[in-house]
């Protein structure tokens, strides 16, 4: 199927893209939908770039549902043992 | 067969670039026009184009995200123009409408084009064959022709029911019996309608196919619908686009 759905939102930090170079990246696009590369029929694909430097200033990832979930819980278990005063 | 890159005015006089197939026989031919999917203007639809340039046809594949991404990677396209909403059905039909034009301008050219899509392609082909002078149209597993999402799908897309009575083409439709979306009550839903509005269409569902059966590059590929929905394609197509 195609989910057309996309949520959105903005973020602050980097990524390392293509050719090994880093990117600030400021937008976030997730979509559960058909991936490029994955050997999945479905995955939750998630982009993070830099619109203002054209749609090559991106570094994807498409994760299966439970690899997905298992990324929202490691992100959570980090952010959890950080502490809270360097987390805001 | 030559094969190459062009640009021709698509929506609102727009150049886009698009990707040509022909063959090199000099016998008057149709055309048909590729719609691709989601994922984009990528090799596994230029594969396509070649393919019915090798079943006889004039084949052009538009680039439906040229306009905001210019000479990028066909997945960075396609998530490029995914954040911006996606492309708008009155673009889509006007870049259909102006490949159409081309491909009835190129010498040789019988007149006659179909216009084929795979997955969203499906539901634009309709689309197009809903609100322009073509003569063939093929919808394979297009969702949301018809159909009512599930109570809080996130759907951002609508479906074609209200459009469908101004459908004025042969329509093929080749579905996956395990597929979800569409759904088998969804084709029966858009074939009842078909039927009731007295429309000419053939449909095919493949028992033992899901969504994407045509894509030789995915785990949904499968064989034997795929080979079987190519003869049908080019059976339906050599009906409605010969000379």
């Amino acid at each position: 199927m195609c989910t057309y759905l996309t949520v959105k939102d903005e973020i602050d930090g980097s990524a390392k893209g293509a050719g090994g170079s880093w990117l600030r990246v400021s937008d976030l696009a997730v979509y559960f939908d058909h991936p490029v590369h994955a050997m999945a029929e479905h995955t939750v694909n998630i982009d993070l770039s830099d619109p203002s430097k054209g749609p090559s200033a991106r570094v994807a990832l498409e994760l299966t549902a439970e690899s997905a979930r298992r990324l929202v819980a490691a992100i959570q278990e980090a952010l959890a043992a950080a502490p809270p005063e360097l987390t805001v | 067969m030559t094969a190459s890159t062009v640009k021709f005015p698509g929506h609102d006089g727009d150049e886009i670039e698009a990707y040509l197939a022909r063959p090199d026989e000099a016998r008057p031919r149709g055309g048909v026009v590729v719609i691709h999917h989601m994922p984009g203007y990528d090799r596994a639809t230029k594969e396509m184009v070649r393919r019915f340039a090798e079943l006889g046809y004039d084949a052009i594949c538009p680039n439906l995200y040229f306009r905001e991404a210019p000479g990028a990677a066909p997945d960075d396209a396609a998530a490029a123009v995914r954040a911006t909403g996606g492309v708008p059905d009155e673009r889509l039909v006007g870049d259909v409408a102006g490949a159409a034009a081309y491909l009835r301008s190129l010498p040789g050219a019988n007149g006659k084009v179909g216009v084929i899509g795979h997955c969203s392609g499906g539901r634009q082909s309709v689309l197009a064959a809903c609100h322009l002078d073509l003569d063939a149209a093929v919808d394979c597993y297009g969702a949301f022709v018809t159909g009512t999402p599930p109570e809080g799908f996130p759907m951002k897309v609508t479906n074609l029911v209200d459009q469908l009575p101004a459908l004025r083409t042969p329509l093929l439709g080749l579905f996956g019996a395990t597929d979800q979306f569409p759904g088998p009550e969804q084709v029966a839903e858009l074939e009842s309608i078909l039927t009731r509005d007295g429309k000419d269409f053939e449909f095919h569902t493949y028992p033992d196919a899901g969504h994407a059966f045509f894509a030789v590059d995915r785990p949904a590929y499968n064989v034997a619908a795929a080979n079987d929905g190519w003869e049908r394609i080019a059976t339906f197509f050599g009906t409605h686009l010969e000379a």
